[in-house]
């Protein structure tokens, strides 16, 4: 094993010399204590390294050793319900080791390699297999059957397979390669800052259901798409995410706390356990892996945090689940980066940043996807990113840089938080570019024309802007008589569509087909007033028609019956606009 | 303990030294500082290189020469001496006694920069802290164990407020040990003379802690200060079980001296010349505010910064207000009308608020009146700027009901005098009172059954 020696050192950046033949991103351990760190930069035999942990009390001359792996994560059945720092270490297994306070060099496994599993063959002795296919599964959690793969680099034919139960370590199977036999366990470690290589991968068209209008609706995430949510600081971007993270109809569910605040951590941490799964009933942590690298933790961990999430949800991916990956913050680990770089004294660029950044950006956000895997299994990766902009100022880097990559756009809007208009999404300022390759799905899934209605509703929202423009300056009463009743539904649209309560036990999920119903209902409303206008009927007649309340009502009725009750609701609109009347 | 004494000083520069031919320096280790003249300096190593270690002098590196001067390297990292009897005692900016009594005996040792709490082991924080402040108690409350500053600007009475929270902060109906600390950074020897007057008028100072940075002592003798004090806190907190309230003033000097470390570095500036890592620097600070799971004591910070030129969106407040729960801000437009104190309600926040108030808490219509008077006193306030444009005969009655109550939410129920302790309790029945001007069924945000309950009987 190379062996060289401490030549600089200063903060989280060491620079070591004697380590001939090292490679970039190799994992090395640094000092007495065997901190880990990584390879970030070479020149001859001497290699700077980014150290994840603090490193006062290391000096020149200590030693570092190199393991000759980059940094890698350990892959099985295990890691689910769990919660982790950056470098995937159990933050409860650091506990117990070291206390309430994080203390250095504390070693732990990342998966418990003593608890058993039952572990189901699921390919047969003689059969050829390729590397990432599935050769069999165990009972993950209550929800989740967690399926075992050919770690990468082994082909050939099985010679021996069993059902067994055993723990991480316990061979599962034997497989003839043409380098000889090599046995297959559990566990496979993987790189974090290689993607995981996938057979191909696919047009995102599926949308990822989240349940809630504004997003479903009006701008619409693809399950393997980009999605990103900036905000000044107290705009809801953390509140957003986790309420994501809770509705939306991914299989898991990985969310990184990248840089962010303690307390808010403990939140989630505490909260987490107690939300149910609201499709199974179970504990919602039984398919969700936590990552949790507060803002006071060493920050090349909270560099590497986003990498370690990802390839968790490449991990489930290629066992053919929908993964959804929530990073809260990505501007913190723009920072961390940034940090680093500094250190390295590299040329900045805009805003201190590297000039790398936008690069580094696009590589993760590319992570994404729909694919076939390997396993022939088709899964999918979401990222949902917060951005943290200084000032609110969306000109900064990280924000430019993330929307040129991100697909849609969710615009939290400090105005209708302070109007208590939830969620604060504003829906004239949120796009997605997903719309057309989702219509399918949702003509399917919802209704034939559920595009059409989409967008003559965003057409009236749009409309209501420019209207209540020149309200401001002469009030409502001075608008034409259609105008008006734009005025009314887009209020309507707003109040019983846009808005939902996310503690109401009905209105909190919605489902597409729910609201392409609602679209469908306030549209027809639309109509009908525009038609009953036309005959003459007063604007003051239809505002006070008590089919309105019907309308305010929907949101709470069930998701399954809704169908039924849109029928009803219909016919009452058409009831009540038939009675006014007017010159017919 | 290294013996090795070297007198190979190669360059001065600003607050570094750098010093050659050295053997077994580790990096961030504790370095005594000899001068000519014998006196005693205290450095931290930045960077070690084989045979370099560049050194920051805490108190600056004025009489430092690079031929006589001499420096040892302790081997040690910075440690700050710990024991009960530092209440009531006034510290250096680095940790000595300057009240003319003699040095504490230490009960522990512990390290400075502390050790990040696991966030598995933390405990939300959910305890109400009465301040005795209206607008804080009752607009955006402070919990136990939060981090909640005050962006002010030069010339606003924060070191009043600050005083004020100090004297008056306890926790309804529990006769737990409380201690204050209060640490100056680069403030003026008169704000520190009013501080410390002030704690001792009001007997506050028995359960104090100050440790004093003056504008006029070593700027980078501020990079420590905070360090020194959090690191008090956390050994009162988790080792002797009281719950410590921070004041770190003022943040924006700290930062500044940052900045010139870095600067003196020759290092690669971020925004506004501020060095990349702030954001990590401050969190490192501001996170060890917090409550442990089965430890008794919690750690809660209010740190005081002065915004430049009031600008919000300054590095300083940006990136602090992205670390803290919340921020209070003081209103030079307040000020100008005599409100004191001059807490601007629109602008602030306290995001562990909800966790904190409410039945069993506070009082049950809390919430409904904070955010029943938030709305109104927005609506107030913006009602202002249109009077300003078509004069108050233009406004309908409604509206002029809603310009009323602006108005006395500022008189009566921000202002309040600078020894007055207001319950909780009476804050809210003001609030009330003030809200009683506005028609019923404008109160949206509140139950039914508080309005019942709470809202004064009109007679008319």
């Amino acid at each position: 094993m190379k062996q060289g020696k401490i030549i600089k050192i200063s903060g989280p950046v060491v620079t070591a010399a004697g380590l001939k033949g090292i490679k970039m991103y190799e994992v090395v351990r640094v000092g007495e204590q065997g901190l880990m760190g990584e390879v970030i930069e070479l020149e001859g035999d001497t290699a700077t390294i980014q150290v994840y942990e603090e490193t006062t009390g290391i000096g020149p001359g200590d030693k570092v050793i190199a393991t000759g792996a980059p940094l890698s994560i350990e892959l099985g059945p295990g890691l689910l319900s769990n919660i982790y720092d950056g470098i995937l270490r159990p933050l409860d297994l650091i506990k117990e080791q070291s206390g309430a306070f994080i203390a250095r060099g504390v070693n732990v496994p990342s998966i418990d390699h003593n608890k058993k599993w039952k572990f189901k063959a699921l390919a047969k002795k003689g059969g050829e297999v390729k590397q990432g296919q599935i050769i069999g599964e165990v009972k993950e959690s209550e929800t989740i059957t967690h399926k075992i793969l050919v770690p990468f680099g082994i082909n050939g034919k099985i010679e021996q397979i069993k059902d067994v139960e055993g723990n991480l370590d316990t061979v599962i199977a034997k497989v003839k390669t043409k380098d000889g036999l090599k046995e297959i366990t559990m566990v496979q470690k993987w790189p974090v800052r290689v993607p995981r290589p996938t057979q191909e991968k696919q047009e995102p068209t599926i949308p990822l259901v989240t349940g809630q209008r504004i997003l479903d609706t009006f701008a619409p995430l693809a399950k393997g798409g980009t999605a990103s949510i900036p905000g000044a600081f107290g705009t809801g971007k953390t509140v957003a995410q986790q309420s994501l993270a809770k509705w939306c109809d991914a299989d898991i569910i990985v969310y990184i706390g990248c840089g962010e605040r303690g307390n808010e951590m403990t939140d989630v941490l505490e909260n987490f356990p107690k939300l149910k799964d609201p499709r199974t009933g179970k504990p919602l942590l039984n398919r969700t892996i936590i990552i949790a690298n507060t803002s006071n933790m060493p920050v090349a961990a909270r560099e590497a945090s986003v990498y370690t999430g990802i390839t968790l949800a490449e991990y489930y991916r290629d066992q053919g689940f929908a993964v959804a990956l929530m990073a809260d913050s990505t501007s913190r680990w723009a920072e961390a980066m940034r940090e680093i770089s500094g250190r390295l004294e590299e040329m900045p660029g805009e805003e201190g940043y590297p000039a790398y950044l936008s690069t580094r950006l696009s590589q993760f956000y590319e992570r994404a996807g729909r694919v076939i895997a390997l396993s022939g299994k088709e899964g999918s990766v979401s990222v949902i990113g917060a951005i943290s902009p200084p000032g609110g100022d969306f000109s900064e880097p990280v924000t430019q840089g993330t929307l040129r990559v991100n697909k849609t756009f969710w615009a939290l809007d400090k105005n209708l938080a302070s109007m208590r208009h939830f969620p604060a999404i504003n829906w004239l300022d949120s796009y997605s570019l997903y719309l057309d390759t989702v219509e399918g799905w949702y003509k399917e899934n919802a209704g034939e024309d559920w595009r059409a209605l989409r967008d003559k509703a965003m057409e009236l929202l749009q409309k209501e802007e420019e209207l209540q423009e020149i309200v401001q300056l002469v009030g409502p009463d001075a608008l034409p008589v259609a105008e008006r009743v734009v005025l009314e539904v887009t209020k309507i649209f707003r109040e019983d569509f846009l808005q939902q309560n996310a503690y109401h036990e009905v209105d909190a999920f919605c489902s597409p087909r729910k609201q392409y119903f609602m679209l469908k209902i306030i549209l027809h409303f639309y109509d009908q007033a525009m038609d009953a206008i036309k005959r003459k009927v007063p604007i003051d007649e239809i505002n006070k028609l008590d089919v309105k309340n019907d309308i305010a009502r929907m949101k709470e009725h069930p998701n399954e019956t809704f169908e039924k009750h849109m029928e009803k609701i219909m016919e009452k609109i058409d009831k009540s606009f038939n009675k006014l009347g007017g010159g017919r | 303990m290294k013996k090795t004494e070297y007198k190979t000083i190669k360059e001065i520069a600003g607050p570094l030294l750098v010093v050659e031919n050295v053997e077994d320096v580790t990096y961030g280790e504790l370095v005594e500082i000899t001068d000519s003249n014998g006196q005693k300096k205290n450095g931290q190593v930045l960077e070690a290189r084989e045979g370099v270690a560049v050194v920051q002098v805490f108190e600056g590196t004025r009489d430092l020469d690079t031929k006589d001067t001499s420096v040892r390297f302790t081997g040690e990292t910075m440690k700050v001496a710990l024991s009960g009897e530092m209440i009531g005692r006034v510290f250096s900016g680095l940790g000595k006694p300057i009240d003319g009594n003699p040095d504490i005996i230490p009960e522990k040792k512990m390290d400075v920069n502390g050790l990040a709490i696991n966030p598995t082991a933390r405990e939300f924080p959910e305890e109400f802290i009465q301040t005795g402040v209206s607008a804080i108690d009752t607009m955006n409350t402070l919990v136990r164990g939060q981090k909640l500053p005050l962006f002010s600007e030069a010339g606003l009475p924060h070191n009043e407020i600050a005083a004020q929270i100090a004297r008056q902060a306890k926790v309804l109906g529990k006769g737990e040990s409380f201690a204050v600390i209060f640490a100056a950074m680069g403030i003026t020897f008169e704000e520190a003379k009013f501080f410390m007057n002030d704690f001792e008028r009001t007997g506050a100072m028995e359960r104090m802690v100050a440790f004093i940075n003056l504008a006029d002592d070593p700027a980078i003798e501020r990079i420590i200060t905070p360090r020194i004090a959090l690191t008090a806190a956390e050994y009162l907190a988790f080792e002797k079980g009281m719950h410590v309230l921070v004041i770190l003033t003022d943040m924006t000097n700290y930062c500044e001296a940052l900045r010139e470390i870095a600067a003196a570095r020759n290092e690669i500036p971020g925004r506004r010349g501020y060095p990349g890592y702030m954001y990590t620097d401050l969190a490192n600070l501001y996170e060890r505010a917090g409550k442990i799971k089965g430890k008794p004591g919690s750690v809660t910070q209010i740190p005081i910064l002065t915004m430049p030129q009031g600008d919000i969106s300054h590095p300083i407040p940006d990136l602090t207000g992205y670390i803290t729960e919340g921020q209070i801000v003081v209103s030079k437009e307040l000020h100008r009308n005599n409100i004191f104190p001059p807490i601007d309600v629109l602008p602030s926040l306290s995001r562990l608020m909800n966790e904190g108030i409410g039945a069993g808490k506070t009082r049950e219509d809390h919430s409904g009146v904070a955010n029943q008077m938030y709305s109104a006193y927005a609506q107030g306030r913006s009602l202002r700027d249109l009077v300003a444009v078509v004069g108050e005969e233009a406004l309908s009655d409604l509206d002029k009901k809603f310009l009323i109550f602006a108005k006395s939410f500022e008189d009566k129920f921000i202002t309040q005098s600078k020894n007055e302790n207001r319950a909780i309790d009476t804050s809210l029945n003001i609030g009330w009172d003030l809200l009683s001007v506005l028609p019923k069924e404008e109160l949206k945000k509140i139950k039914l059954e508080f309005i019942e309950k709470f809202l004064p009987k009109k007679n008319d």
